[in-house]
């Protein structure tokens, strides 16, 4: 028989519960229960970063973390950036504005691990920064235009003027 | 020309950086049963029997299908346009599941169950009983006489072989004073890694089997389920939504006609197969290993007299693509370097491995590699710069080849180099470079590759569009060259806006989506052919748009067709560009005319007789620390000639991916097998070396544009060239390090180790053979 | 959705204690970055799990009273790598596991995890090793400490005893370890990221205050055997002796007379002996610089 536990959290700034089988992942979680389906499963062990999502500001693979770990957490996903009016966060923009996106299957991961690397205030270096981006594979960009992106954004924050 | 040639943003860039796109698995019905297929764990071998007993105890397990059950039906798999000519068509060779199994991997039954942990279950739970046969990893010992068989019908497991014979290659080479360049060039099994793996659901609507594929060619696919079940196919609808990447493995039918078939075993019910990774390394398709043999007789001026090359291609175990594979890359090596005397042979040999199929760059790859690397080697025994080797012996200006028709029209390959050259300071690197001595070296290399654009004359080159002029002035287009990730249908709605002269690419609306049922057909994404192809139809389709419009505005201005144009979304008056009326009042007034209401549309097929080469080099520059046996790569430079760029933004972009695809297959992908079992060791993302973040400097891309003749946009191939040059500019590098001639790729620490050993550059005391 | 039996939460250490006493067929999952991965492989698959990774008390890093480094088990990667303590006194182990996997494996990935596993490959262990770290185990019966090279049995195998509820509650390093001590890891990859350590070597040393002798040096090694392991040998030429070009060659050397790496599909025996007496010497020329030593 299927145990189920009823998980709270905060998903994308909104308290929820649900009932939740104890065999799911996040992933199952967020995309079968609560349709967040940017959410992108590409490999499901944690390799490829398609999955990932920021819980309590870190960034996580949510495809190896167990979905009632979510517990008294708070989520967040791609679906949560943008304002309730449509309009795009400063590293969504930078994503469009550098040609970042092709197929758009990593970008929700990227993006979210870029929200964390954008909320330290931090100005880090071009080693750093590739280090940091470096648990999402992608096969389109060769990552070049997704660097470009992440460096623009963190500047144009830091109120610095950017030397690619 | 204002609409193209501009770096607009995609139009799919807002909800994919949303993450609201959907791709076939957001878009899965509740209550989609799981399909999971037990895959063959033996290299070869004929399955006697499946016990289903206890996999039909879970509870949640709806269904077992086996091999013994499927329809007696061989099928061809490769998206190619299908042929009319039985000789050129596909090879029939595989069935849904197949009882005699020809790689580790091979699918012999399926589990369909109401949750995923159920099906997962009843896979495991599944015994098989096998009869074993001996197997064949190897291209050169499956091709000796009493090697196991794959297919009966291939003796020797050669599924094809052809040649090349241009002037007299024996005799040749018998004049006095050549100097010959010898080498065997070995390229790995890769896979296209596309982040999404492939996966489909399919059901039943109204009597016909609907399947959602991730796909990038639907239309094709149509007819490979159609054909695989035996069914008409107008019975068979594809929808294709956005996909995660395909890079060539989705140009094959992978798993449509298998989820196709499943759903008519439940009573049409929704049916999903989501391949795994690891599925997605072993039991798609993967790219051709091809093992080459060349060698080439220089004069000691640095001439080529005379080249034989031999080429050996690891097909695995279905013909999938086949032989066009090598084709290919045989025919790339008189038109590279073209020579006078020339002996080309390519075979086509069947393993016990993975299927090969298309894959970015389709041989070119392999190919370039080989080429290249010998290429370098033969400038090194003349004593040449490499640069001035190629100068003096690759394809000259206003080269024509007479089976594809192409012209080198503008001398491209030297352009490339030079500008490549000028922006990595080659002749400066070159000979700073020549003084490192120590561990640590560093060195310079290029390569040079050319590409066709689109299959013709090999195949049907076709392109089909229909265009609707919406009441709001707008227009839907709907083609069915597919959007996978490259940006497809920003170009087309930039070239629809250019032709028909509307105000910006935003007015153009693109159906992404391809359905059979309602897309014009199309063949697809492949073979780097969308903008070009595309190109064509869309010119046609928006003249004659265009010619309706401006009729029907006759009506109404009373001013002569010919006096008439479109330009920024109005109707104008040619003399003196005086506005007549905007496309909305036309769509409207023509629209909600009470006495002559017309919807105007257009729709139209353009038959493709023309190719175009399009050309590219890569410079490398590397670091070798040599007691490590590692590579950093520190700079790397493309530069491509595709023509005039319709959207330079997205170009970059393309040639990108491409670069690092390419450094990949120079330095760390390869897909390795066990001998002993013919088992598949690494096919997940952490032990198959895909490059990261932390693999690539900064990738760099030019361009030189000189508009294509053919194209009615002067464009050509950018899709797949980028993949070409990279590897062996990154092996022409470390030769120039290190003093190594590698012939091996990836050239990964393993190689080094081996070859540096070889060289003396390295030495272990303690090791036994020393 | 993965296979899994049942799931058991615990909510403090003497739960999962007493988790483990009632159910001793049970996986104790910490991040489940590994064990979620083998069950999805089949091999966990089915099986019942107790959940301890909420646990918050196993989580962090302290100085004891006396000045021992205690790093809770459940401390992921990520939070080692930023602790002021793992910087001030032990910075080489906040580099090492920063070159696990990938930030987000680094987030989710527990030292615990890291060493329960018993894997010769973890980035964690040569560096414990290196500092002859304490493992603690908290069971029915108390607390248990035993030194990290004890705690290996075989590959895969630690001395973990489910039968006294035993779960690992934190690893030490004793102050005599660190003091006065500076260390490097290198890490040997097929690439950058996402990586499974080929061969993982990290070195300490020791200076004596003139810094012209090696007081003490210790290295060890991950990949050179079935568990990782120190190289006595090396140890035993560099101990005692002046800082010296030809005595970072001689320690290299001497590495052969210590380990044992096999033939893999991943690397060959050969080639890791090979890179294992370059990692060696550059691990020792790093730590002595860092040390304040010049050579000779």
């Amino acid at each position: 028989m299927s145990q189920y536990k009823v998980v709270h959290c905060n998903i994308n700034g909104k308290n929820v519960e649900k009932a939740v089988d104890v065999r799911a992942s996040l992933t199952d979680m967020l995309r079968n229960e609560y349709h967040l389906t940017s959410v992108k499963k590409g490999c499901e062990v944690g390799e490829c970063g398609a999955c990932n999502v920021l819980i309590d500001g870190e960034a996580f693979n949510s495809c190896i973390y167990l979905a009632v770990w979510a517990e008294g957490k708070h989520i967040r996903t791609l679906e949560g950036l943008a304002e309730p009016d449509g309009r795009l966060s400063d590293i969504q923009q930078a994503f469009i504005e550098e040609t970042a996106i092709q197929c758009g299957f990593c970008t929700p991961g990227f993006i979210m691990t870029a929200v964390e690397i954008l909320e330290a205030n931090k100005l880090y270096t071009d080693d750093e920064l590739r280090k940091l981006l470096s648990g999402h594979l992608c096969r389109c960009t060769g990552y070049e235009n997704i660097f470009r992106a992440v460096k623009k954004t963190m500047y144009n924050r830091l109120g610095k003027p950017i030397d690619f | 020309m204002n609409k193209v040639g501009k770096s607009e943003a995609r139009i799919d860039g807002y909800d994919k950086a949303t993450g609201r796109t959907k791709y076939y698995e957001d878009r899965m019905p509740a209550g989609t049963l799981y399909v999971r297929i037990k895959h063959a764990e033996k290299a070869h071998a004929i399955v006697r029997s499946i016990n289903a007993e206890a996999a039909l105890q879970i509870p949640g397990v709806v269904k077992v299908l086996t091999c013994f059950d499927v329809p007696d039906i061989p099928f061809p798999t490769a998206g190619h346009p299908w042929s009319m000519d039985p000789g050129h068509q596909d090879v029939a060779d595989r069935k849904l599941l197949n009882t005699h199994v020809r790689y580790w991997g091979d699918d012999i039954a399926v589990v369909i169950a109401d949750n995923e942990v159920d099906a997962v279950q009843g896979v495991r739970a599944l015994t098989v009983e096998y009869e074993e046969l001996p197997f064949v990893l190897d291209v050169q010992k499956a091709m000796e006489d009493g090697a196991p068989l794959l297919h009966e019908r291939f003796p020797n497991n050669i599924l094809k072989h052809t040649q090349n014979r241009l002037g007299d290659y024996q005799s040749a080479i018998k004049e006095e004073g050549l100097l010959k360049v010898e080498g065997w060039y070995e390229t790995p099994t890769v896979q296209h890694c596309h982040i999404e793996n492939h996966g489909c659901y399919a059901y039943e609507e109204n009597g016909r089997i609907v399947v959602v594929s991730s796909t990038q060619i639907p239309h094709i696919i149509r007819r490979v389920v159609g054909q695989a079940l035996g069914r008409p196919w107008g019975d068979i609808r594809i929808i294709k939504p956005y996909i995660g990447g395909g890079f060539g493995n989705k140009q094959d039918a992978l798993y449509e006609p298998l989820c196709a078939w499943c759903t008519t075993q439940v009573g049409g019910r929704c049916v999903r197969i989501d391949c795994s990774r690891e599925e997605t390394f072993v039991s798609n398709r993967v790219r051709h290993a091809i093992r080459f043999h060349i060698v080439t007789w220089l004069r000691k001026n640095g001439t080529i007299a005379a080249r034989k090359v031999e080429c050996f291609s690891n097909q695995g175990a279905y013909a999938s693509h086949g032989h066009s594979i090598v084709a290919k890359a045989m025919g790339s090596f008189h038109q590279h370097y073209p020579c006078p005397n020339m002996e080309c042979d390519s075979y086509t040999v069947f393993t016990n491995k993975p299927a090969a199929g298309a894959m970015r760059g389709y041989g070119m790859p392999q190919a370039s590699f080989a080429d290249e690397s010998n290429i370098d080697d033969c400038a090194q025994t003349v004593g040449m710069d490499p640069l001035e080797f190629r100068r003096l012996n690759i394809m000259p200006d206003g080269y024509k080849d007479n089976f594809s028709g192409n012209v080198n029209y503008f001398d491209s390959f030297r352009a490339c180099m030079k500008k490549g050259a000028e922006i990595i300071d080659y002749e400066r690197k070159r000979k700073e470079y020549a003084c490192d001595s120590g561990s640590v070296r560093r060195g310079i290399g290029l390569a040079t590759f050319w590409y066709n654009t689109a299959v013709y004359p090999i195949s049907l080159e076709t392109s089909s569009n229909r265009m609707l002029l919406n009441l709001d002035g707008t227009v839907t287009m709907q083609c069915g060259e597919t959007e996978i990730g490259q940006g497809a249908d920003t170009v087309y709605a930039q070239m629809t806006a250019e032709a028909l002269g509307l105000k910006s690419y935003k007015d153009v609306h693109v159906i992404s989506c391809q359905d059979t049922d309602i897309t014009p057909t199309g063949l697809g994404a492949y073979a780097s052919r969308q903008t070009y192809v595309a190109g064509f139809s869309i010119q046609q389709t928006a003249g004659l748009l265009k010619e309706k419009i401006l009729k029907y505005a006759c009506e109404i201005t009373q001013t002569a067709v010919s006096d008439m144009d479109i330009e920024e979304g109005c109707i104008v008056r040619k003399d003196d560009r005086q506005i007549l009326m905007s496309l909305s009042e036309l769509a409207m007034t023509a629209q909600y005319n009470p006495v002559h209401s017309e919807h105007i549309t257009a729709e139209s097929t353009f038959t493709i007789r023309n190719n175009a080469y399009s050309f590219g080099c890569t410079f490398a520059e590397v670091e070798v620390d040599i007691e490590m046996c590692k590579t950093k790569l520190i700079r790397i430079v493309n530069v491509h000639d595709c023509g005039r760029l319709i959207n330079p933004a997205l170009a970059e972009a393309q040639v990108h991916g491409g670069m690092s695809m390419a450094i990949g297959y120079g330095l760390s992908e390869q897909l390795i097998f066990d001998e002993k079992t013919g088992r598949p060791l690494n096919n997940n993302l952490l032990d198959y070396k895909l490059s990261t973040f932390m693999d690539h400097p900064n990738l760099e891309a030019y361009f030189i544009e000189n508009p294509e003749p053919t194209s009615p946009f002067g464009t050509k191939a950018l899709g797949e060239p980028p993949a070409c040059s990279g590897a062996p500019a990154i092996r022409n590098a470390i030769l120039n390090a290190t003093g190594v001639a590698i012939n091996k790729n990836p050239i990964n620490p393993h190689i080094l180790f081996a070859e540096f050993s070889r060289a003396g550059l390295i030495s272990d005391p303690w090791k036994e053979e020393n | 959705m993965y296979d899994i039996k049942a799931l058991y939460e615990a909510e403090s250490i003497e739960h999962a204690v007493s988790l483990r006493l009632e159910h001793p067929d049970a996986q104790i999952i910490a991040g489940g970055s590994d064990v979620l991965v083998q069950i999805r492989e089949g091999r966990r698959a089915g099986k019942e799990l107790i959940s301890i990774y909420m646990l918050d008390e196993m989580r962090g890093v302290s100085l004891d009273d006396d000045e021992n480094i205690r790093i809770g088990s459940l401390t992921s990667f990520s939070h080692i790598t930023r602790d002021p303590i793992i910087q001030k006194y032990i910075n080489v182990l906040g580099e090492a596991v920063d070159m696990v996997g990938s930030p987000q494996i680094r987030n989710i990935g527990t030292i615990g995890g890291n060493t329960c596993n018993g894997v010769t490959s973890a980035d964690s262990a040569s560096t414990l090793h290196a500092w002859e770290a304490i493992v603690e185990l908290t069971g029915k019966n108390g607390v248990r400490r035993m030194p990290i090279k004890d705690f290996y049995i075989k590959a895969g195998t630690v001395d973990i005893r489910a039968d006294e509820g035993e779960i690992q509650t934190a690893i030490l390093i004793p102050k005599s370890s660190y003091e006065n001590t500076y260390g490097h890891y290198i890490k040997y990859g097929m690439r950058n990221a996402m990586e499974i350590a080929s061969l993982g070597c990290s070195v300490n040393v020791r200076l004596s205050d003139d810094k012209k002798t090696v007081d003490r040096c210790r290295i060890a090694y991950g990949v050179a055997g079935p568990v990782p392991m120190r190289a006595p040998s090396a140890e035993a030429v560099a101990n005692g002796e002046n800082v010296s070009e030809t005595l970072i060659d001689e320690f290299a050397l001497a590495v052969l007379n210590d380990i044992n790496p096999r033939n893999s599909w991943r690397a060959s025996r050969d080639f890791r002996l090979h890179i294992a007496v370059q990692m060696a010497k550059r691990c020792l020329l790093e730590s002595i610089k860092k040390a304040g030593g010049v050579i000779q």
